[in-house]
């Protein structure tokens, strides 16, 4: 493996998170060290998508603290956490449906055009070098996703597993340092599980991309992540590599209940 | 032959000016997935800034950048004090929103303008062009044709912007997900008071040129009513649907009006006039049974 865990790139303090009286998160730490994979697991309502959400700027915890390369916040906000590096993909998908899978592609790489707009609209010399250049990298990014044949397609028009794939290649547009994938392979079959394994072990690998992701199949969280926080009611139960937590007796007490 | 061809000739001509207030509506809708009520509202208010900065001494290229000021300043005030309240609720209450806009413009622009009916000299003169009287004789309106060529214009250049530049991208994408356009760190604010004060620059151009023809009074506000059929026909969300949309209505109003009370006479007896005043919207009716979408909008193809 090339690949080697460096250093804590996120660090989340005592992340408390609150909707009027009802608390999604309570006091949540954990750290996301550099190439790592890691995973968020927990039952329904567990506060796993909101953990993602609080990431990445969507909510915006009540206490707490947040260091992403050592930057502290007390949150974020969602233009930051992309400008800083952090894309991700959302449990029921995001895309541009009426656009085409390159333009996708392309508005996630918007962040990385440096012309104004003026210059876009007259599509005057420089502007249009950028355009190409984007292109370019958006090209490998279909090439390594494998999405060649549906490029020009419109994304409302393909099937849920081709969805799920184009996601990841608009988050991957951007070059990101973190890669926040929420369930990435709800309902898919094991076919298509299998590709986006391989997709995400991949982008792992090669691009040394961060990764955390949230995910119900225990068997694919088992076998890709490095290290596993485990999520119940709000709180962290359990945290560690996929064996320590496999034999938790709290994550069994979780996952299976408790007798009485 | 020569006097159908004229009729039709002025109709598509006029239908521009329906396809420029259309247009207004398309960026609205594009960029944010919502019919904004207050786009007749727009056109009231910078045809009248035009006129007010006019009186004020300004020439008329002085008063246009001014007015094109104003509508500036309030696109990205609209973003501010009311749109950027509302991220990711649903389009539903975003159109309500609209309709208060609507109501604040209608109020503010006599406040700040007065509310005389007023005069607007932009100089061009509603007059038959005497070559083509010569050479072919049709009466067809010098203004009609510059007007009709100042929309055209405007309608190619936005429609290039939206299918080809980074920004006019980053406006479909807001429209279609706003979660997910935020999440790859598209500025939902800038777009908007982007989109918004580009709304204001067409309401501009067609408060201009409505005002310059009709007059500059309170009934520009309804000039966006004319605009509903022309969206049905083209689609909500197409650029050229607009300026398609227009031409149809245009066209096919002016014949309606010339050619059918004369055959409804001869069968029903009476007078058949002011066709032109419903017949878009029973096109409009017609259509939506056939082609839901319009002629160019986008088909929503949902999963069941």
């Amino acid at each position: 493996m090339a690949r080697k865990i460096g250093e804590v790139i996120l660090d989340l303090r005592h992340i408390s998170l609150s909707f009027g009286g009802v608390k999604a998160l309570t006091d949540i730490s954990f750290d996301v060290r550099e190439h790592e994979i890691r995973a968020i697991i927990g039952p329904n309502g567990a506060g796993k998508s909101s953990m993602l959400n609080v990431i990445n700027g969507v909510y915006r915890p009540q206490q707490g603290e947040i260091i992403f390369q050592g930057e502290h916040r007390k949150d974020m906000d969602t233009h930051a956490a992309a400008a800083a590096g952090i894309a991700r993909t959302f449990q029921n998908i995001a895309l541009f449906k009426g656009m085409t899978v390159l333009d996708n592609l392309m508005t996630g790489r918007n962040l990385k055009m440096r012309c104004n707009f003026l210059q876009h609209a007259l599509w005057w010399g420089p502007a249009q070098r950028e355009e190409l250049e984007h292109r370019r990298k958006v090209e490998e990014i279909i090439d390594f996703l494998e999405i060649e044949h549906i490029r020009k397609t419109p994304v409302g028009r393909l099937p849920y597993g081709l969805q799920k794939r184009v996601e990841l290649g608009r988050a991957l547009a951007a070059e990101p340092k973190m890669l926040l994938l929420d369930e990435p392979m709800a309902g898919m079959n094991v076919e298509e599980k299998q590709d986006m394994c391989r997709f995400i072990l991949d982008v792992n690998d090669q691009f040394g991309t961060t990764i955390v992701l949230i995910e119900h199949d225990m068997g694919v969280v088992m076998d890709i992540s490095d290290r596993v926080v485990v999520l119940d009611y709000g709180r962290k139960i359990a945290d560690g590599t996929p064996d320590e937590v496999k034999n938790d007796p709290e994550v069994i007490a979780a996952y299976l209940g408790t007798q009485h | 032959m020569q006097f159908f061809l004229e009729v039709l000739i002025g109709g598509l001509l006029s239908g521009v000016m329906y396809s420029l207030v259309a247009l207004g509506f398309v960026l609205i809708f594009k960029a944010s997935g919502v019919f904004n009520f207050a786009q007749g509202a727009m056109v009231f208010f910078a045809a009248l800034s035009l006129v007010g900065c006019m009186e004020k001494g300004a020439p008329l290229w002085l008063a246009f950048i001014l007015a094109f000021g104003i509508m500036t300043l309030l696109g990205i005030a609209t973003e501010k004090f009311v749109l950027r309240k509302m991220v990711n609720q649903p389009p539903i209450s975003l159109f309500m929103a609209t309709i208060g806009l609507a109501f604040f413009i209608e109020g503010l622009a006599p406040l700040l303008w007065g509310n005389a009916v007023r005069r607007l000299d932009i100089g061009l003169v509603d007059e038959p062009i005497p070559w083509i009287l010569e050479h072919w004789n049709m009466v067809i309106s010098k203004f009609d044709l510059v007007a009709a060529g100042l929309a055209l214009a405007l309608v190619a250049v936005l429609a290039l912007f939206f299918q080809y530049t980074r920004v006019g991208r980053a406006l479909r994408a807001v429209a279609d997900d706003h979660q997910a356009a935020l999440s790859i760190g598209i500025p939902l604010q800038h777009i908007w008071a982007l989109v918004w004060a580009v709304a204001g620059f067409v309401a501009l151009v067609a408060g201009m040129l409505w005002g310059a023809r009709n007059g500059v009074q309170f009934a520009l506000t309804f000039t966006a009513l004319k605009a509903l059929p022309v969206l049905i026909l083209g689609g909500f969300t197409s650029v050229p649907g607009a300026i398609v949309g227009g031409l149809i209505i245009g066209g096919t109003e002016k014949l309606a009006e010339i050619y059918i009370p004369p055959v409804m006479s001869g069968i029903f007896g009476g007078n058949f006039g002011g066709i032109e005043g419903w017949f878009p919207y029973v096109m409009a009716l017609l259509f939506l049974l056939v082609r839901p979408e319009g002629l160019f909008g986008e088909k929503h193809i949902d999963r069941v």
